[in-house]
């Protein structure tokens, strides 16, 4: 172990190693306490400079009920979700075909075409703006949920790729050959074996993309105007300009936004964190 | 690939007259399954991220404002970035971006070396620590900007008076960039708690016999063995910081007077406030070179280790 464990230290810097957690916690997280804390703030507090106080009384409800209903953030986030949910299937159904692909079969081009969706990643995203906005545009789907979704998928289906292909290259081929020798289809191996075995790859990947699908915030101003498609990172982002001094509001809004990122990330943390650090204990 | 799929189709209609069917032969079959297989993430990933990479390295060589007839420009639109100064502004931005947010990794190993203990609840505190990078970029924004508020952040609370950070060329990008530092600090401290778990502890322990410790241990027994994580935390804090754009939006907004603006963010603004396409794409491609020879970089190892 290393550094060396706490049990083996001086019990004085041991107890003053558990103290200093929690101490650590609250200033890490200080900027997020304080917007916790300031969206259960009154308006009327607010206006009498009580920022940082103890908030006297809560108005949990009041705050949330007015950012919810006073600002289209429902529709926004209804958007969200109808962006991200499909973004996430749908890389993760292509990006599964593709790498299976790529891991079990030899041919010309394979090392070519893996290479490319691993460019894919690396590419800075202004690079494809303006084609994209115009495709948008052309096929008709600029402003609409279906042209997110349909860009994300694609860039999504890069990582998605990568990850997949190095996955299932390090499962056993031999369990792909003793089916081929089963007299099992091409297809049904996909179904039937890879799948199921790539199930933990899937959950990883799935929470990993609906986070970044979710934060989106680029793709959101460059393929929607006005509110009709907008996702959450856009009504947010609003909030600021129309609710200057309504910073009750903004943070209400704000951890609207926040939620679904955190709760997925807390609910499915092991395969989170798997994921994110594919690639981290081994070059 | 896709022309075979299209000759499995052309000798479907002879098939019944030849002996072997060398359409049914394994070889054959694993070619087309592999076509299909790829088939739609190829075609999508070409329409979306390959052709318009293409697209727009044509388009920076035409003045275009969207919708009327492109001009053929040549290299007008390369020359005026070169004498633009908002263009130095955001390539020294980049740069201070690129050096600063590489504070992210050893920040990231400090605090997973902090926190890498066996203590009750230490679970619960490495997910806390870590929850910062699953917010969006807008909602980092917005608590900074709140945080840096003169009148009533915290950050006048602790000084005792209000700095506009935000508002004050001198500082804007240097405030943009500590907000990036929480969530990117978080991701990295993840990387190297993962790979913390997957040290050698025999290593260790020999190294503690011989008397190692300290610093010694760390830069000589450690850090070696977590080349791995140090290698990915430092690619990830690279693209992040060539990619940072969501912060600066909605912090900044690029200001004031374009003192904050990078490259991602003076491409964008260009060709969506100003309809300058062309020379918005050749912002672009500019981004894109600078990031080429990263991406070269990583491909090639990527290769030399499949191999």
């Amino acid at each position: 172990m290393y550094p060396m464990p706490v049990d083996k230290w001086k019990p004085w810097n041991r107890r003053l190693y558990k103290l200093s957690l929690p101490l650590a916690l609250v200033i890490w997280l200080l900027p997020m306490i304080a917007v916790l804390v300031t969206s259960l703030r009154s308006t009327e507090e607010l206006m009498e400079g009580n920022y940082w106080g103890w908030p006297r009384d809560l108005s949990l409800w009041a705050n949330y009920h007015e950012a919810l209903t006073a600002s289209p953030m429902l529709h926004y986030f209804w958007n969200s979700v109808l962006i991200t949910v499909p973004s996430v299937i749908g890389s993760i159904a292509l990006a599964a075909m593709a790498g299976f692909a790529l891991s079990t079969y030899k041919f010309k081009g394979n090392t070519f075409l893996f290479a490319t969706f691993v460019a894919c990643n690396f590419v800075p995203v202004q690079i494809l703006m303006i084609p994209v906005r115009n495709m948008s545009l052309d096929f008709g789907v600029f402003n609409t949920v279906q042209g997110l979704v349909l860009f994300h998928v694609a860039f999504q289906t890069g990582f998605c790729t990568l990850f997949l292909r190095n996955f299932i290259k390090q499962l056993p081929f031999e369990l792909i050959e003793a089916a081929r020798i089963e007299g099992a289809g091409e297809w049904t191996i996909f179904t039937k074996v890879i799948l199921p075995l790539i199930r933990p790859a899937l959950a990883a990947l799935g929470i990993l993309v609906f986070t970044f699908v979710w934060n989106d915030y680029f793709w959101a101003l460059c393929l929607t105007q006005g509110d009709s498609a907008a996702p959450i990172t856009v009504g947010v982002a609003g909030l600021k300009g129309q609710w200057t001094t309504a910073w009750n509001l903004v943070s209400a809004g704000s951890i609207l936004a926040a939620l679904p990122s955190v709760l997925m990330f807390f609910l499915m943390q092991k395969h989170f964190v798997a994921g994110l650090t594919f690639g981290a204990t081994k070059g | 690939m896709h022309t075979s799929t299209l000759d499995a189709g052309g000798a479907k209609l002879q098939a019944p007259r030849r002996p072997v069917r060398w359409w049914a032969a394994p070889a054959f079959k694993r070619h087309r399954a592999a076509a299909l297989f790829l088939a739609p993430a190829c075609l999508l990933v070409g329409l979306y991220v390959v052709y318009p990479i293409l697209y727009t390295i044509y388009l920076s060589f035409f003045e275009w404002d969207g919708l009327a007839q492109k001009t053929f420009v040549g290299l007008a639109n390369y020359l005026e970035l070169f004498h633009t100064d908002t263009f130095f502004t955001a390539l020294k931005n980049n740069f201070l971006w690129l050096v600063l947010f590489l504070l992210a990794p050893p920040a990231g190993l400090a605090v997973a070396l902090y926190l890498n203990q066996q203590v009750r609840g230490i679970r619960l505190v490495k997910s806390l620590f870590f929850a910062p990078f699953v917010l969006s970029g807008v909602v980092v924004g917005l608590i900074f900007s709140w945080f840096y508020d003169p009148t009533f952040g915290l950050l006048a609370l602790i000084l005792g008076h209000g700095v506009p950070v935000l508002g004050d060329p001198r500082y804007v990008t240097y405030g943009i960039i500590f907000a990036a530092l929480w969530p990117q600090t978080a991701y990295c401290m993840i990387l190297f708690l993962t790979g913390l778990t997957s040290i050698n502890s025999e290593q260790v322990e020999a190294a503690r016999m011989e008397g190692a410790k300290g610093w010694k241990m760390l830069i000589h027994v450690i850090l070696p063995q977590l080349r791995p994580s140090t290698f990915m935390a430092v690619v990830v804090t690279i693209i992040g910081a060539l990619r940072s754009f969501d912060l600066i939006s909605v912090m900044s907004g690029g200001g004031p007077f374009e003192s904050s603006t990078v490259l991602a963010y003076y491409s964008y603004d260009q060709a969506i406030k100003y309809y300058r396409q062309g020379y918005s794409a050749a912002v672009a491609v500019v981004l894109f070179a600078m990031m080429l020879v990263y991406i070269v970089y990583h491909l090639k190892r990527m290769l030399r280790t499949e191999q």
